[in-house]
C-alpha cells in the first residue's frame, strides 16, 4: 500500500491545471477527492508521475440553482450535496443518493466531478446523472464543450472526456415528479450490489414521464429508456412495474463478483427497481 | 491514630476490587492517540523491510534476480532463501510441529507467500525495490479443495519424506498432515446404527481471519557491541517468542529481549511466528542496524494466520422423545500450505473434542484429518480457545437439525439434554472434566428474558402473513447454549513446543503502599491493567488505582505463555491471586509483630489486618508496607514481594445462552438483527463493564463471521477477499444492539472462581446468528446452508426453497 513516487501539483486556477495536463500528457492525472485514484496508486495499479490536485481551484466549487437550472461544480463534495438546503428541496434524489455513498469521512472528500468522471461502474453519481438527463461540462485545450451524461460512458473507466480535458461542472434541469434512489449494498463503504434511480411524473393516476437508471449492473451505468417508457401511460401498478423490470433486465449486463453471481444480481436489480418505482410514485 | 471510619462498605468501594465496574485505565492513552504501538517506534538509523510475494498459489521458483533492486539508491540488502540457507533459517519450525519456508525455497505454495525480503533506508524505497526484484515462476497445478487434495497426485510438500510420520503420527497421503481421534468410535457407530432417530449433515465453518486493526510487525535491533538482540513486536506470547528465537538462532536466551508494546488487537493472529520476524532479525544481524517490518492490510489478510476452515461431517442420534444417545464427527481440516496452527502440542485439532457442548451425551467420537492445500497457513484460534468455535458451531447446528428430525422445538430439545447442575464436575464422553455449570437456570432465564413463547407466536403470525403474500420478510429465532473450554492449561497435558502452559505474576509492594505487578501475559485490548489490579486489590487490600500492571517485556516480566484462548484470567489471573496471597501471608506476620500479638490473632479485613475480636486495633496495608521496608522485624527479611507460577489443575468451562431475533428479506437476502440477548456465565465477575465490552466485541466479530466475513479463493488459488471492501469488518452502522445478562457459577478450582469471558461471545454468537437464519427458513424445509450468510447466499437458500415463485 505504498505508492510509487509522484510529483504533486496544486494549480490555483483552471488554465493552470489545463496547462499542467498539457505539459505532462499521459504522465498526469487530475485528482479531486482522491477516493478512487489514491487507492489505485497505493495498490500500484495506477502509476501517476504527475498528480494535479484541483482542490485550490475555487471556480470548480459551488452549487448554483438558477431558475430551473441546477449546476454543480466538479469539486462539490457528497457532503455538500447532503447539506445544501435548496438542493434538498429542488432535487431531493441527490441527497438520497449521496447519503448512501460510503461513510461521512469519504463523503467529506469525495466529489461529484470525480465520481462522474472516473467512469467506475460502481459509482452512484453516473447513473443518477443519466436519470436526471444531466449535461457534463468539460474544458480542454480547445476550450469548453458539453457532453450528455447518457452518452458519456463507453466502458469501465472509459468515457467521452478526452485525456486533455477536465470535467468542470455538471448541470441539469430541476427534476419534476417523484424521485427515489434505492441501493442494496453489503455494508457501509461498499459499492452497490444493485442500485436504481427513478423519477416519475404523475398526472392524476397516470404516469406521464419516467426516467430510470441502474448502477453497478454493467460496465457502465445503464439508463434504460425502455424501462421508463414501460411506465408511461400506466398507473405504475404491478403490471407496469413488471414490464419496466423486464425492459431494464434486457439492458443490464451484470458480472458475477464477491457480491454474488449474475443470477442473483439480476433478481436483486428487479427487486430494487420495483422498490424505487414504488417509492418514487408515492412521492409523485 | 487509627480510627474506625470509614466503614467496611466504604473501604471496600475504595479498593475498586473484584466486582467493581472500574473504568479502564488504558483508555486514557488509547482514546487520546497516545498508545505506543510497534509502528510508532523510531530508532536512529532504522531500516525498513518489505516482502516480494508470490502472485501464484503453486509454482516453482526457477530464478530470482535481485540486481535491479540492489542497484536502487537506498537499498541495503535483498534477502532470498539462498542467503538464509547457510544460517539454516530459510525454513523455520511452526508451533504445530511442522516447518514453514521463511523465504521461497525452490517453490511457492500459496498466493502471497514470502519470496524475498528487501531492506532499505526508507519505507518507500523498500516498496519501490520490491517491484524491481525479478522472479521467474513455473506454474504448477493448484489444490484449493482439501477433499480433492487428499485424492490428488499433485504433491504440495515435496520437502516431506513420503510415507514418513508427521509430528502427529502417520500420514496416509502426501497431502495429509495427521489424523487425530478422540472417543470411542466403535461404540458410537453402534449406538447411531441402532438409534431411533439420526440426523446427519456436513457443516462447513468457513475460512476467515482475525484481522486485528493493527497488523503484524516488529522492529529487530541487534546490538553488536553487547551481543544483545531486542525485538519489539506484535506478540501475543513474548516469552515463547524469546525461547523459540533462541532455539532457532542459537543466540543465548539472556541475550534476547522481546518487548510487546501496546497491541491493537490480536484475536489469535499474533500468536504465531512469521517470516517477517525472522527476516527482520537476520537483516538486523547482517546490517547492524535496527530493521522495521510492518505488514499492510492486504498482506495481513493474505499471508498471516487465518482461522477455521473445518468441514465437519456429523451424525447425532436420539430417542424418539429427544434424548441424545450419541455423537459422531469427522472433520476435514484445511490447514493450508504449512501446518502452522497454534495449538497445544498434544492437541493438533485443539480442543475440538469439546464438541459434545452443553449436553449429556453418553458416547461420542471425533476424528480430524489435517490436510495441506495451496492456501495461506494458519488455523489459529480467532477469539476463541483452540478450535472451540468450530466445536460449538458444530454441536449447535446439529442440535437444530436433530430438532427438525424430531419435529421438536430446539429450546426444549436443549433443555432435555443439558448436563444437570448436580452432574458437575462432569466427565464428558470425549475426555474432558467440566468444572462447574448450571445450564438449566441460565437457559430458563434467557428464554424468559426474551419472552420466547411470545417470539414464537409472533414468528408464526409473520409466517402466516408471508404465506398470504402480505410480506416478504420472515423472522428467525436463533438459539444457542454453548460451553467453552478455556484457560490452557495444565502443564501435564498442555504445552506449546514443549513450553508448559502455566502463567505467572510477580508483585512488588512499594514502601508507601502502592504496588507494581508484572505478568507473563500481554494485553491486546483486554484491559489487563484494569482487571488484574482489581484482583490484587481484593487480595491484598491496596486500592486498584495504586497498582501498576506491567506486561510484555521479557527482561522484566516473569515467564508465561501469553494471552490467547481466554487463558489470561484463568491462568495468570490465578497466579495474581496466589502471589497476592503470599504477600498477604507475610503482611500478616508483620501486622502481628506491629500489633504485638501472635500471627494467628490477626485477621485480614479488606484493607488491613486487625486483631481478632478487637477491630479497633489494626494496621493498614500501607502501614504494613512501610514497616516491611523501614523497620527491623525479627525473623522476617525486609521487603514485600512475591511471585507465583500457577499451573492450573483443570481448564475452566464458561458457558452462556444467546438468543438472536433476525428479520430476513427473502427477495434480497438482506437481514436485520432485531434483538440479541446474551447471557454469559464466566464464573466470578471481576469487572462487569469490561465483561460487557468483551461481550459486545466478541458478538460483533461473531456477527461478522456468520453474516459475511470470509477468506475466499478462486480455483487458481487467487485470494478474492484481500481488502476491507470484500472482507467484512462491521462498522458502528452494521453492528447490532446487544442486551447482556449473566449468571454466576464460580469455577471450583480457580482461586477466585473466574473462568474468562473474552471469547465466549464469539464462540456462542456465531451459531446464534446462523441458527436465526436457518430458523427463519425452517418452515420451508431448510436443514442446513453454509456460512457466511451474506445477501446472495441467503437469497440462494430462499431461491432453492422455491420462495421466489
Amino acid at each position: 500500500m505504498i505508492p510509487a513516487a509522484f510529483a504533486y501539483h496544486r494549480p490555483g486556477d483552471l488554465p493552470a491545471a489545463l496547462a499542467l495536463l498539457q505539459q505532462y500528457g499521459d504522465e498526469a492525472r487530475v485528482i479531486a477527492g482522491g477516493h478512487s485514484l489514491i487507492p489505485m496508486m497505493k495498490l500500484r495499479m495506477a502509476e501517476v508521475p504527475h498528480l494535479i490536485d484541483l482542490q485550490a481551484i475555487e471556480s470548480l466549487r459551488g452549487i448554483r440553482i438558477e431558475g430551473r437550472q441546477i449546476t454543480l461544480g466538479a469539486m462539490v463534495t457528497q457532503q455538500d450535496l447532503i447539506a445544501h438546503q435548496g438542493l434538498g428541496q429542488s432535487a431531493p434524489i441527490l441527497r438520497e443518493a449521496a447519503i448512501q455513498i460510503a461513510d461521512p469521512q469519504v463523503r467529506a472528500m469525495g466529489t461529484v466531478g470525480g465520481n462522474v468522471a472516473n467512469g467506475d461502474p460502481g459509482n452512484d453519481m453516473p447513473g443518477l446523472m443519466q436519470c436526471l438527463g444531466a449535461i457534463f461540462h468539460v474544458t480542454g485545450p480547445e476550450g469548453p464543450r458539453t457532453l450528455p451524461a447518457r452518452g458519456f460512458y463507453e466502458s469501465a473507466y472509459m468515457t467521452a472526456r478526452a485525456e486533455s480535458e477536465i470535467l468542470t461542472a455538471v448541470s441539469f434541469e430541476v427534476p419534476t415528479g417523484g424521485q427515489a434512489y434505492e441501493k442494496q449494498k453489503r455494508k457501509i463503504g461498499d459499492y452497490a450490489t444493485a442500485a436504481a434511480a427513478v423519477i416519475v411524473r404523475r398526472e392524476g393516476t397516470t404516469c406521464t414521464a419516467a426516467s430510470i437508471a441502474m448502477t453497478n449492473l454493467s460496465d457502465v451505468p445503464v439508463w434504460s429508456e425502455a424501462a421508463g417508457a414501460a411506465l408511461v401511460g400506466t398507473p405504475c401498478d404491478d403490471a407496469a412495474t413488471r414490464n419496466a423490470i423486464a425492459a431494464m433486465l434486457a439492458d443490464i449486463d451484470p458480472a458475477g463478483d464477491n457480491r454474488g453471481p449474475v443470477e442473483f444480481k439480476r433478481h436483486t436489480a428487479g427487486i430494487i427497481l420495483a422498490r424505487a418505482i414504488a417509492r418514487a410514485w408515492s412521492r409523485a | 491514630m487509627n480510627d474506625l471510619t470509614p466503614d467496611r462498605d466504604e473501604r471496600t468501594a475504595k479498593l475498586k476490587g473484584i466486582g467493581c465496574a472500574r473504568k479502564r485505565v488504558e483508555d486514557a492513552r488509547f482514546t487520546q492517540g497516545k498508545g505506543n504501538y510497534v509502528d510508532d517506534l523510531k530508532l536512529p538509523g532504522m531500516l525498513f523491510g518489505d516482502f516480494v510475494r508470490s502472485p501464484y498459489a503453486h509454482a516453482r521458483v526457477t530464478a530470482i534476480d535481485t540486481s535491479a533492486a540492489m542497484a536502487l539508491d537506498g537499498v541495503v540488502a535483498v534477502l532470498t532463501a539462498a542467503d538464509l540457507a547457510p544460517l539454516g533459517l530459510h525454513w523455520m519450525p511452526t508451533l504445530a510441529g511442522d516447518k514453514q519456508m521463511v523465504l521461497a525455497d525452490g517453490k511457492v505454495l500459496f498466493q502471497g507467500q514470502e519470496v524475498a525480503f528487501v531492506v532499505a533506508h526508507d519505507r518507500y524505497v523498500a516498496a519501490d525495490a520490491v517491484e524491481l526484484v525479478e522472479v521467474e515462476y513455473e506454474e504448477l497445478p493448484v489444490l484449493t479443495d482439501p477433499f480433492k487434495a487428499m485424492q490428488s497426485d499433485v504433491v504440495l510438500r515435496e520437502d516431506l519424506t513420503p510415507g514418513a510420520d508427521g509430528a502427529h503420527g502417520p500420514r496416509r497421503h502426501p497431502n495429509h498432515i495427521f489424523l487425530w481421534e478422540a472417543g470411542d468410535k466403535a461404540a458410537t457407530e453402534q449406538v447411531i446404527a441402532s438409534a431411533d432417530v439420526v440426523a446427519e449433515e456436513m457443516i462447513h465453518y468457513h475460512r476467515t481471519h482475525p484481522c486485528p486493526l493493527e497488523t503484524c510487525g516488529c522492529v529487530a535491533s541487534m546490538d553488536k557491541v553487547n551481543g544483545k538482540l531486542t525485538v519489539w513486536g506484535t506478540f501475543q506470547a513474548p516469552h515463547a517468542v524469546r525461547t523459540v528465537a533462541s532455539l532457532i538462532s542459537g543466540i543465548e536466551e539472556h541475550n534476547i529481549r522481546i518487548i510487546s508494546p501496546d497491541i491493537g488487537g490480536g484475536f489469535g493472529n499474533k500468536v504465531g511466528v512469521y517470516p517477517g520476524y525472522v527476516c527482520s532479525i537476520v537483516a538486523s544481524i547482517v546490517t547492524g542496524a535496527p530493521v522495521k517490518w510492518v505488514e499492510d492490510r492486504m498482506e495481513n489478510l493474505m499471508a498471516t494466520a487465518f482461522a477455521r476452515d473445518y468441514w465437519m461431517k456429523g451424525r447425532i442420534s436420539a430417542t424418539r422423545d429427544g434424548k441424545i444417545t450419541g455423537l459422531w464427527c469427522h472433520v476435514t481440516a484445511d490447514h493450508g500450505a504449512f501446518d502452522a496452527c497454534a495449538d497445544p502440542t498434544k492437541f493438533p485439532a485443539g480442543f475440538f473434542h469439546i464438541c459434545t457442548g452443553s449436553y449429556d451425551i453418553p458416547v461420542a467420537y471425533v476424528g480430524v484429518d489435517g490436510v495441506y492445500t495451496n492456501k495461506a497457513p494458519g488455523g489459529v484460534a480467532y477469539r476463541c480457545s483452540f478450535r472451540v468455535t468450530e466445536a460449538a458451531y458444530f454441536i449447535e447446528r446439529m442440535i437444530e437439525i436433530l430438532a427438525i428430525e424430531l419435529n421438536m422445538d430446539a429450546a426444549d430439545l436443549r433443555r432435555i439434554n443439558f448436563i444437570r447442575a448436580d452432574q458437575f464436575p462432569y466427565p464428558s464422553a470425549l475426555g474432558w472434566e467440566y468444572d462447574s455449570g448450571d445450564y438449566h437456570t441460565a437457559w430458563d432465564k434467557a428464554l424468559k428474558a426474551v419472552d420466547y413463547a411470545g417470539l414464537r407466536a409472533e414468528q408464526a403470525t409473520r409466517l402466516a402473513a408471508f404465506k398470504r403474500g402480505e410480506t416478504r420478510k420472515l423472522i428467525g429465532i436463533g438459539l444457542t447454549h454453548f460451553t467453552e473450554i478455556v484457560g490452557a492449561g495444565p502443564v501435564k497435558n498442555c504445552d506449546i513446543l514443549g513450553l508448559g502452559m502455566f502463567d505467572s505474576c510477580e508483585i512488588r509492594i512499594h514502601p508507601t503502599g502502592s504496588a507494581i505487578a508484572r505478568l507473563g501475559t500481554i494485553s491486546q485490548g483486554q484491559g489487563h491493567a484494569t482487571t488484574f489490579a482489581q484482583i490484587l486489590a481484593s487480595e491484598i487490600g491496596i486500592p486498584a488505582d495504586k497498582i501498576t500492571i506491567e506486561e510484555g517485556d521479557t527482561d522484566t516480566a516473569p515467564y508465561g505463555l501469553g494471552t490467547y484462548g481466554s487463558r489470561s484470567t484463568p491462568v495468570a489471573g490465578a497466579a495474581t491471586a496466589m502471589a497476592g496471597r503470599k504477600i498477604r501471608a507475610k503482611a500478616q506476620m508483620i501486622a502481628a509483630y506491629l500489633l504485638e500479638v501472635h500471627d494467628d490473632d490477626v485477621e485480614f479485613d479488606i484493607d488491613r489486618f486487625a486483631v481478632k475480636g478487637a477491630p479497633e486495633r489494626f494496621k493498614t496495608m500501607a502501614e504494613i508496607a512501610f514497616a516491611a521496608y523501614h523497620q527491623a522485624i525479627p525473623g522476617i527479611e525486609p521487603g514485600l514481594e512475591a511471585v507465583s507460577y500457577y499451573d492450573p489443575p483443570n481448564m475452566t468451562y464458561p458457558f452462556g445462552a444467546y438468543i438472536c431475533v433476525m428479520e430476513i428479506d427473502v427477495d434480497t437476502g438482506e437481514t436485520q438483527i432485531r434483538q440479541f440477548y446474551a447471557l454469559d456465565d464466566c464464573g466470578t465477575r471481576i469487572n462487569p463493564m469490561v465483561i460487557e465490552g468483551q461481550v459486545h466485541g466478541g458478538l460483533t466479530e461473531a456477527y461478522a463471521i456468520a453474516m459475511g466475513q470470509e477468506i475466499a479463493y478462486d480455483e487458481m488459488g487467487n485470494m478474492k477477499t484481500a481488502t476491507l471492501m470484500d472482507f467484512f469488518l462491521p462498522t458502528a452502522w452494521e453492528t447490532p444492539h446487544y442486551t447482556t445478562d449473566w449468571t454466576e457459577t464460580p469455577s471450583p478450582h480457580h482461586p477466585i472462581g473466574a473462568k474468562g469471558v473474552g471469547e465466549s461471545p464469539n464462540v456462542g454468537g456465531v451459531p446464534a446468528f446462523s441458527n436465526a437464519v436457518h430458523d427463519a427458513l425452517r418452515p420451508f424445509g431448510l436443514r442446513h446452508t453454509h456460512m457466511p450468510h451474506d445477501h446472495w447466499r441467503i437469497w440462494k437458500a430462499a431461491h432453492e426453497l422455491g420462495l421466489h415463485g
